[in-house]
């Protein structure tokens, strides 16, 4: 029983920054513009916190600048993808290089320590709320919440339009342009608060690519969850799940089984996005527009 | 928007623009410097010094040349058949695999049977880890960037079980395998040419060799002729009787192949043995290789060189700047990354307004 409630526990906590960077992911794809940038805006927002924690010594400012970081990035990928009509896969590449390039670099040049930021002491970490940590509550609020701006509300459906048919928004007089802005502008902000998440909750500072690939993973919760909010959550779920398992698995010798092979169950989320894509079991279709500039004058 | 497709002289567009784009780049890495409370000056004289300042240091600049050679031919071959190969990383980390295979088990022999071998061993592998996203983004839609993504996670996860639990030396808690003896070992070129001893072995001939067959079958044969047809418009491809599914599948294969080159230089060219993560990224920094090469061979032979040379300048620069990271190098790709690939054509409607033909 005890077991049980520690791995839900695990679960939960694992959860956090994937749903935030699905949903990340979820409303940039779902206003057409294709976001493999999740992974170094998170890691930005972790580096941020980090760093501006351990300079003041207060969480909430390293929050505002975690969100403030991957929010400027978020807008240099809607510069490239929406004013500049570049490839969104190649800006959002970028943005990941470029990020975990940066962050050591500043780091080292900051801090001397190798790249790592000081280790904060618990008075500039995150602090609990009802048992958990703070920053779970309005994760887990951020599902509803999201699932009702996109299909109840004028933005939320505008939002969608825009992924699917630009040029039918267009007609109807709104600006294409500044709901894709609004959107990757979303997406930086959830993900500036999952990478605070990581480096000031879970962890007690930024040590190298410490996002360790959740960023993709929080985008194959995307594609599991075709694009809608309760079944990316689910997704986000289920792989934090995995995780949390994987861990308690570690070094166990199972009976029958043996001893399970961790990095298998730690592959099995990627396994899934690509049979699902695979189009045998289930169909996942992306956003029509999702990934194409759109041009005015044709 | 005007501008944005105005014909220019062809100089403009292959030179000029490309080389606008990477001084962005690096003006935007040096503010990054300065941010740093260091003088971009003198961090450019380091690195050019680490990178071409003795034999050695050229040595150590091609030798990681070699790696991004192949991996910005793959990266490239790719693009020309409108694809974006995100998984070379993870196609080279396989093609380790296959590289330490005939390492480990042939080593008998003698190297010059080896090494082909291992040639044959790092393409093989390569194209088959390519093999499965192709046929899904060929066959049955699967976009072919999310796919490749998802296979260099399971790549990881792969290799670290293999390596960790069935390819480690025995007795020892470093996970790699055994070093290579006799035939497993490729000399360095040092052995057959007057130079300083470094990494830099026969690899970079092969990759030399593998930008020349390249633009061969790109430019100059009727498959490579199609392959630019499919990338450029797949219906226009099917109009001409050309069937894109085949020729997409075909282009990952050989992209996949590439990548293994990667492995050979690295695997049995430099470490003798197979490490957890030896590809170190170099998959990753062939994107921004191919974007700066143009996806041309000789462009990206030129792009692999600066690449090869940030990296060992930037190893030497960590070294005599303790205050600065080798990582920089990592930053100074993504922002390559940034201009020459998603903001390429920012700088072209003022180049038109200064040189174009109205």
């Amino acid at each position: 029983m005890n077991e049980l409630v520690s791995l839900l526990a695990a679960t939960v906590r694992v959860a956090v920054p994937l749903i935030l960077a699905g949903f990340a992911g979820l409303v940039s794809e779902r206003a057409g513009i294709v976001d493999i940038g999740l992974e170094g805006k998170m890691l930005a927002g972790a580096f941020a916190a980090a760093a501006i924690a351990a300079v003041t010594g207060n969480v909430w400012l390293g929050l505002l600048g975690a969100v403030a970081a991957a929010g400027v990035l978020g807008l240099v990928h809607g510069f490239v993808a929406i004013t500049q009509r570049g490839n969104q896969v190649v800006s959002g590449m970028a943005i990941n290089i470029l990020v975990s390039g940066l962050s050591m670099t500043l780091g080292l040049a900051w801090f001397a320590q190798g790249g790592r930021t000081p280790p904060l002491p618990p008075g500039a970490r995150f602090p609990e709320l009802f048992g958990q940590d703070v920053l779970v509550w309005p994760a887990f609020l951020l599902v509803p919440l999201g699932w009702w701006v996109l299909s109840h509300t004028s933005f939320g459906l505008r939002l969608r339009a825009v992924g699917e048919n630009p040029a039918a928004v267009d007609t109807a007089g709104v600006s294409v342009a500044r709901l894709r802005y609004a959107a990757v502008l979303i997406a930086g902000v959830l993900c500036g608060v999952a990478g605070a998440y990581i480096a000031t909750a879970q962890a007690a500072g930024f040590v190298r690519d410490m996002t360790g690939g959740r960023g993709y993973l929080a985008l194959a919760a995307v594609v599991l969850g075709k694009w809608r909010p309760f079944p990316t959550f689910a997704a986000c779920l289920l792989f934090a799940g995995l995780d949390a398992v994987a861990i308690r698995l570690q070094g166990v010798v199972v009976p029958w089984i043996g001893q399970v092979p961790v990095e298998f169950v730690q592959a099995v989320p990627y396994v899934m996005t690509v049979v699902l894509l695979a189009g045998f079991v289930g169909r996942a279709v992306p956003p029509r527009a999702a990934g194409t500039p759109y041009v005015k004058d044709r | 928007m005007s501008g944005g497709a105005a014909p220019l002289p062809w100089w403009i567009d292959y030179a000029l623009l490309p080389l606008a784009n990477l001084a962005l780049a690096l003006l935007v890495a040096g503010l990054l410097v300065l941010a740093t409370g260091q003088s971009p000056l003198t961090a450019v004289a380091a690195m050019a010094q680490g990178a071409f300042g003795s034999g050695e240091a050229v040595g150590y600049t091609l030798y990681y040349a070699t790696d991004m050679i192949f991996a910005g031919l793959a990266v490239a071959v790719a693009f020309h058949g409108g694809l974006f190969n995100i998984g070379v990383e993870g196609q080279a980390y396989i093609s380790g695999l296959g590289v330490a295979l005939v390492c480990l088990y042939l080593d008998a022999l003698p190297v010059w049977l080896v090494a082909p071998l291992a040639v044959a061993a790092a393409a093989l592998f390569g194209a088959g880890w390519a093999a499965v996203p192709a046929w899904l983004q060929a066959r049955r839609g699967s976009h072919i960037v999310i796919t490749t993504i998802m296979f260099n996670f399971i790549a990881y996860a792969l290799m670290e079980w293999l390596i960790v639990n069935v390819l480690i030396k025995r007795g020892q808690m470093a996970p790699e395998t055994r070093g290579f003896n006799g035939g497993g070992l490729l000399p360095g070129l040092d052995r057959f040419l007057p130079l300083a001893p470094t990494p830099l072995n026969p690899a970079f001939a092969v990759a030399l060799a593998c930008l020349l067959l390249v633009w061969l079958l790109i430019w100059h044969t009727r498959w490579g002729y199609a392959l630019r047809v499919v990338g450029a418009s797949p219906r226009a491809a099917v109009y001409a009787g050309i069937r894109p599914a085949r020729l997409v599948i075909q282009a990952m294969l050989l992209s996949g192949a590439l990548g293994g080159g990667i492995a050979f230089n690295e695997v049995m060219g430099a470490q003798h043995k197979l490490l957890i993560g030896f590809t170190g990224g170099y998959g990753f920094t062939g994107i921004a290789v191919a974007l700066m090469g143009r996806n041309h061979p000789f462009g990206v032979l030129l792009a692999a060189v600066l690449f090869g040379a940030l990296y060992q300048g930037g190893a030497e620069l960590a070294f005599d700047m303790p205050s600065m990271s080798s990582d920089l190098v990592v930053a100074v790709q993504g922002l390559v990354i940034l201009f020459t690939g998603g903001l390429g054509l920012m700088l072209r409607p003022a180049f038109v307004r200064a040189f174009g033909r109205s």
